[in-house]
Parts: structure tokens; C-alpha cells; sequence
């Protein structure tokens, strides 16, 4: 069985296998091939305002929600699943607790290549502290 | 379209509305075996629990079909010899100094034969010339350019490019940047969240153009096979599960990354958190690389290996040589003249030597 054009077909298929395992090659160059994110999560408070599930998958929803209530309807309270009450403010609710962006928010956004637009207006905690001094 | 109906009765004697009936079986064996398909993973994963069977056997067994099997398929290709060179051609070719020769569309140097490879395979070009033929007046025949061929397959193979390169963030850790900006400006009419991008809405409204087309033209119904009606049906689901996904049914993708990138280090762990969708995009998407050896898919690796679109047009101003060209056993006259000549002398034929 002799291979006709095989000094272009070859490469080609090297290049076809190249590409098909670069997320392989790419991970063992980056030394990541096991990262996870490491979330830092508040030793003080237990639960967060809903499920860990639910909050996991749809934190970005809720937080468009309060920013239309808030923006467009001026009513500032959330009542949760569990009937609990707290102000819909990202700064004073959800950063009370997750007080470094870098070791929460980012950990998975980076992780997952999403980008947002919270940090186009709001500062976070440690920002402000650094301002201050 | 029903203005052909004339030309169809009057070229092929029947009428084209006759071949809706049983030229539509092929449709029919595709729907079914995608619902199969789908009640299978629905089986599976709900009724037996078998997620470790799609998550991590599936996807691997479909990911060593696909590479074994297109290293297969282009090495058999590579077995065959091209001996003659075939191009397919349409324009002037290279002759005479003064005479002004075409060198993409019938290409003279290797640098012509990339360069029209590469319109084919980047603007898909051939299909610009696509026509379509009206009979008008009784014995009026038009020729019409057609475009809408060329447009669809434009939109759904450019998306689904991108769509690909997106997906690289569940396999690379760091996402690279150009994969960041990619999502960026694929979501750049983004109002409200969720996102929504742009190629989705392309590929779908494509695809649906794609699969239509097959149905709604008799003459593309009329060569249309199940396995068209399935790779389209089947790509269909893969894209309408993950736009559910992404829009209405979430999952976690944290976690589908830590599958991933578990899946690619070899140490594969099921994705918690996952709903259905996630099983049936992942098994159509299995499915999909599995088929791919068997399947038309092989056009990909197809279009660069055709003899009558990567070779020169150089038939006379090169010699070719037949590539299994063997030492042929020959008998010259002299030969043949030397072993008989007794027997020719004695009936009186004429002899060239003595």
C-alpha cells in the first residue's frame, strides 16, 4: 500500500492531530491541568440569601432583578425563599460577606472566561479601602 | 419555485409533486432515529442512572472513533493514486505569453491552486455559482443565479466555527483572551442578561433554512437521503439543547469545566449538577464526532485531498507520468520476425532482414 502525496498529507494529518489535542498541550504548558477555583467564603455567615444551587447558576439573574427593581421600581427589599428580608444593594448585601472580589467573584468568572459588567459602577469593599488610605 | 413545475413535467414526464410521497421516507427514518436517540439518553440517565456510561465512556469512545477513524478515511484516501491531473476548470488556460491566462480559476502554480483552495474552503465560492433553471416562456430557458445556497452555508458553517472556539473555555485553563473577546463581540447586542449570540440566532435560522430547503425544492428533495435529513437533525439538536441551556434550563458551568478539564487529564470524574439538556447536548455532540468518519462530514479533510480542485492545470505543459507505471514485457517486430522467419520465407512473406 503505498502512500501517494504523502509529504502533504502527512503534516496535514499532524496539524488535524495538533489542533484536535491542543486543550491538552495548552493545559500542560500552563501547568493547570488540575486548577480548580478557590472561592473564599465568609467563616462568620452560614447560609447565603438562597440556596448554594440555586445562587451557583442563578446569581446573575437575581442580581439583574434587583438592579431593575432598584433602578426602574425603587423597592430595595428581597424577600428569599426562606421569607428572610435584605436590601437588594450589591455593595451592601452581597459584598458584606464577599468582601474581596479577586478571591470570589473572579475565581469562577475568570475561570470560565466571563466577563461582566458589575465593576463598570460598583466598587468593591477592598477598592474603597485602598482609596481610603 | 412552482414555475418549474413546467420544466420537470416536460423534461422528465412526471410530475414533480409525485416524488413527495416516497421521496420523503428518508425524512421519516432520521426524525425516528433522532427521537430514539434522544428517549435512549432520557432512558439512561433518568430510568438506569448511567451518567458515568455518557459522561465519561461515551465521550471517550466517540472521541477515539472520530481521530482513528478520519486518520483512516484520509489514509485509504492517500492509497489512491491521482494519475492524471483533473481539475475542474473555468477560465483561460496558461498558453501562449500573450494571452492572458486565469491563474484561480485554472490554476498554473502551487500559489494558484492555495489561492483557490483557499476561496473555496473560506468563501465557499463554488457555491456562487450555484443556478437555478426556470423555463419562462414555453420555450424560454433562463438561467438565474442563485445565491440563498451560498448564503446559508456561509452562515451555518462560519458559526458554527465560532461557536467551537467559544466552547474552548470549557477545555482551556486560561481562557485565553482571544476566546474572551471572541464571546464579547459574538454578544455585543447584549441588553439583558441572559446573553444571547449572535451566532446562535444565525446558526439556528441557517440550519432551519438548510433543513427546508431539502423539503420544500423537489429536486432537492428528490436527491436528498436520510443521511442528510440526520446530520442536519442531528447538529439541530446539539444547538437547540445548548441554546436552552444558555437561556432557559441553566447549569452550573463551573462544574461542567471541572468535568472537562477532568475528562482531559484523564482522570474523569460525572459533572454534578447537570440537568438533562447538559446529557443530551454532550451524547447528539458524541454522536456527531462518532458519525463523522462515516459520514458526508468528511468533506472537511475532503475538500483538501480532491484531485479536481488541488491540482494544477498543467496536462500539456507538464509531463505526467502514470504513477504505476510497471516495465512493460514487449515483443518487437524484429522479434516476432527473428522467431518466424523459416516459417514466413516458406509461405512468401514479405521479410525485412535477409
Amino acid at each position: 500500500m503505498a502512500l501517494y502525496d504523502g509529504k502533504k498529507i502527512i503534516p496535514g494529518l499532524i496539524i488535524f492531530l495538533g489542533l484536535v489535542s491542543y486543550p491538552i498541550w495548552h493545559n500542560t504548558v500552563s501547568g493547570k491541568t488540575s486548577y480548580v477555583p478557590k472561592l473564599e467564603i465568609p467563616k462568620d455567615k452560614k447560609e447565603c440569601i438562597e440556596p448554594k444551587a440555586y445562587i451557583r447558576v442563578n446569581h446573575k439573574e437575581l442580581l439583574e432583578d434587583w438592579r431593575f427593581s432598584v433602578v426602574r421600581s425603587g423597592v430595595r427589599t428581597y424577600q428569599a425563599s426562606n421569607q428572610k428580608r435584605y436590601t437588594m444593594s450589591l455593595n451592601r448585601t452581597c459584598m458584606e460577606c464577599h468582601r474581596d472580589r479577586t478571591k470570589f467573584c473572579d475565581q469562577c468568572h475568570n475561570y470560565m472566561g466571563v466577563t461582566n459588567k458589575c465593576w463598570d459602577c460598583h466598587l468593591y469593599p477592598k477598592e474603597m479601602e485602598k482609596g481610603a488610605k | 419555485m412552482f414555475k418549474t413545475k413546467r420544466f420537470w413535467v416536460s423534461n422528465f414526464g412526471f410530475r414533480a409533486s409525485n416524488l413527495q410521497g416516497f421521496k420523503i421516507m428518508g425524512l421519516w427514518y432520521s426524525v425516528s432515529a433522532i427521537l430514539l436517540l434522544t428517549f435512549l439518553v432520557v432512558i439512561g440517565i433518568e430510568g438506569m442512572g448511567l451518567v458515568s456510561f455518557f459522561t465519561i465512556f461515551i465521550p471517550y469512545a466517540a472521541l477515539f472513533l472520530f481521530v482513528v477513524g478520519f486518520l483512516y478515511r484520509v489514509l485509504k484516501w492517500a492509497t489512491s493514486p491521482v494519475p492524471f491531473h483533473i481539475p475542474t476548470v473555468s477560465g483561460q488556460q496558461r498558453s501562449l505569453s500573450w494571452i492572458k491566462a486565469d491563474n484561480i480559476d485554472s490554476p498554473y502554480t502551487t500559489g494558484g491552486v492555495v489561492k483557490r483552495l483557499a476561496l473555496d474552503i473560506l468563501l465557499f465560492r463554488p457555491l456562487l455559482k450555484n443556478e437555478k433553471v426556470e423555463m419562462q416562456a414555453p420555450q424560454r430557458l433562463l438561467f438565474k443565479p442563485s445565491v440563498l445556497l451560498w448564503f446559508g452555508a456561509m452562515a451555518f458553517h462560519w458559526s458554527f466555527l465560532v461557536i467551537l472556539l467559544r466552547h474552548l473555555r470549557f477545555f482551556l485553563e486560561p481562557v485565553p483572551s482571544t476566546i474572551v473577546i471572541l464571546q464579547r463581540v459574538d454578544s455585543i447586542f447584549q441588553g439583558l442578561i441572559p446573553v444571547i449570540y449572535i451566532t446562535d440566532i444565525i446558526i439556528l435560522v441557517a440550519l432551519g433554512y438548510l433543513f427546508v430547503r431539502r423539503i420544500i425544492y423537489p429536486q432537492v428533495r428528490y436527491i436528498s437521503l436520510s443521511s442528510d435529513y440526520f446530520v442536519l437533525l442531528l447538529i439541530l439538536g446539539i444547538v437547540l439543547s445548548g441554546v436552552l441551556m444558555r437561556l432557559i434550563y441553566k447549569v452550573d458551568l463551573v462544574q461542567v469545566k471541572e468535568w472537562a478539564m477532568a475528562m482531559l487529564r484523564l482522570r474523569p470524574v460525572a459533572p454534578k449538577e447537570v440537568n438533562l439538556l447538559f446529557y443530551i447536548h454532550l451524547f447528539f455532540i458524541s454522536l456527531l464526532v462518532a458519525y463523522f468518519p462515516l459520514s458526508k462530514l468528511m468533506h472537511m479533510p475532503g475538500i483538501f485531498l480532491s484531485p479536481t480542485r488541488n491540482l494544477t492545470n498543467t496536462s500539456r505543459n507538464q509531463r505526467h507520468i502514470n504513477p504505476w507505471d510497471y516495465p512493460v514485457k514487449t515483443h518487437t517486430y524484429e522479434e516476432y520476425e527473428e522467431e518466424f522467419r523459416d516459417s514466413m520465407k516458406e509461405v512468401g512473406l514479405p521479410i525485412e532482414k535477409g
